[in-house]
């Protein structure tokens, strides 16, 4: 990694690891919204970031010009020949039609909402108990202490991976997040471990199958062939990745923002009807996932002069504050009904773990507060990720008697 | 007064069975459906337009005359 100069100007050199950005991005974006239709930067080898809903919209609608080759913004771009970005196979997220629909059909069945509405127990459990651990301590921790925790519990009871593994997880999760910027000749040898784990969980599956994710895995097909191993390997990578720090930081960002409006605490434990409503806006006010694209051909989009091999950083957290599609956009509105968000993506690559986002999200929330239904920030050293996924990884909190 | 998803638009984010159970449900592949033939009564209408005043790709219409 290069040291790099602070931005002065959004507009002509945007950069999403700003720390300006990472730390409060939202005026930023309404002053794009203002000014210029798409901003253009020259770091990362040149790319883009719309700032309004409809030019979001119709970039994820449209698969023709923009790929999803590779989706995390790096310095290095891979050539289109090398399949698939960016982390050495993950399926359907890195694919294009017409293979997109073949990937992702395969996984929808797992994620819709008949087996997932069946974990609530367990995910209910799993926040009983993290919360019970807790329960003697003067301060807690939202994020480091529970959030942190919830996703890679769930997903290794999806997977049937052993549950004493699930720090192991959040390793893997690290490493892929972390090592997204390095060659992949550099990159392969340090994803050793993760794939003889996955291997060692697979071949376990062959040998003793039961009713989970990786079993289903190995009994799909695809024109009546087995998926080979490397797919399957792929597909739990892209489960790990896309299902742990997006749903951390959403359930963070929500206990942030109880913690600094009690009003918004009181509605919620006085009326949890409101839940469905309030989760909705949690997500949408919050949306902790920013996607990207790459351009495929030279074209001229809004005004903006896009190259091939540009980069599209696809602001669906912008989007979700575009007040030409939201009604005071810039407001949190808990029992907001009109509520078309975006943060799930949009089109043919609409998140396909939504429902179990969703339900996790909402389970954590209903436990916390009803285990705490008073709380505050106990400290201001709250800590927000940087990158495309955005959340606190740090809420120290105070229990208000 | 009747009620339809378009399945070419429809991507299965799930808000309308979840905000309007009664008029919607779901398929394998968690996409949403309407249930019976969509006809809407007065006690009806007005959760399905909540439903599609959600749907975030605008899959879903409503179709005043039948
Ligand atoms: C609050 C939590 C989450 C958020 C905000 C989120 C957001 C997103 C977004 C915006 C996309 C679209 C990608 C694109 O357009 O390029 C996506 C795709 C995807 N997500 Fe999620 N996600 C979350 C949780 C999950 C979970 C829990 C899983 C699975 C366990 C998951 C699995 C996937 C998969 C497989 C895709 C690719 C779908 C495709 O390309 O067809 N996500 N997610
Ligand atoms: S809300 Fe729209 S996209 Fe989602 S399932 Fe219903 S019709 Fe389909």
């Amino acid at each position: 990694m290069t040291d790099k100069q602070p931005v002065k100007d959004f507009a002509t050199d945007w950069d999403h690891t700003d720390p300006q950005w990472v730390d409060d991005p939202y005026p930023i974006w309404e002053d794009l919204r203002g000014r210029c239709p798409v901003a253009h930067t020259e770091r990362f080898n040149g790319g883009w970031f719309p700032a309004t809903h409809e030019m979001v919209s119709a970039i994820a609608n449209d698969t023709e010009h923009f790929t999803s080759r590779m989706v995390v913004v790096v310095n290095e771009k891979h050539p289109p020949d090398e399949l698939p970005a960016p982390i050495g196979g993950a399926p359907p997220i890195t694919s294009d039609p017409p293979f997109h629909q073949i990937a992702r059909r395969l996984l929808l069945p797992a994620f819709a909402p008949g087996p997932v509405n069946a974990l609530e127990p367990q995910i209910r459990a799993l926040c009983s108990r993290l919360l019970d651990a807790v329960a003697d301590k003067e301060s807690l921790d939202g994020a480091s202490d529970y959030a942190q925790f919830i996703p890679p519990g769930v997903i290794a009871r999806m997977l049937g991976f052993p549950e004493q593994d699930e720090d192991l997880f959040r390793e893997f999760v690290h490493l892929v997040l972390d090592l997204v910027d390095l060659p992949t000749e550099e990159r392969e040898p340090l994803f050793e471990p993760m794939t003889a784990y996955f291997d060692a969980q697979i071949e376990d599956h062959r040998l003793n199958p039961r009713d989970d994710v990786t079993s289903y895995l190995l009994n799909a097909e695809i024109n009546g062939e087995k998926l080979a191993i490397e797919h399957i390997r792929g597909t739990m990578v892209l489960i790990l990745v896309a299902g742990i720090d997006t749903t951390w930081s959403a359930i963070g960002s929500s206990i942030w923002h109880l913690a600094t409006h009690p009003d918004d605490l009181a509605r919620l434990v006085n009326e949890p009807e409101l839940m469905p409503l309030a989760v909705e806006e949690f997500l949408r006010f919050y949306a902790p996932v920013t996607m990207a694209r790459l351009v495929n051909d030279d074209l001229d989009f809004y005004g903006a002069a896009m190259k091939k091999d540009d980069w599209i950083l696809l602001g669906f957290p912008a989007a979700n504050r575009d007040p030409a599609a939201f009604k005071d956009a810039d407001k949190f509105v808990i029992d907001r009904l009109e509520n078309r968000h975006l943060a799930f993506g949009l089109g043919i690559h609409r998140c396909a773990g939504s429902n179990l986002a969703r339900l996790e999200l909402r389970v954590a929330i209903e436990e916390f507060i009803k285990r705490y239904p008073r709380f505050e920030l106990s400290g201001q050293d709250v800590t927000w990720a940087q990158g495309q996924v955005r959340g606190p990884r740090s809420i120290p909190l105070r229990v208000v008697a | 007064m009747k009620v339809v998803i378009d399945a070419e638009r429809c991507q299965g984010h799930g808000r309308c069975f979840s905000l309007a159970p009664g008029i919607f449900e779901f398929d394998d592949l968690g996409n949403g459906v309407v249930i019976g033939d969509g006809t809407l009564t007065d006690e009806t209408i007005e959760l399905a337009r909540l439903a599609q005043s959600n749907c975030p790709e605008h899959a879903i219409s409503i179709e005043e005359s039948a």
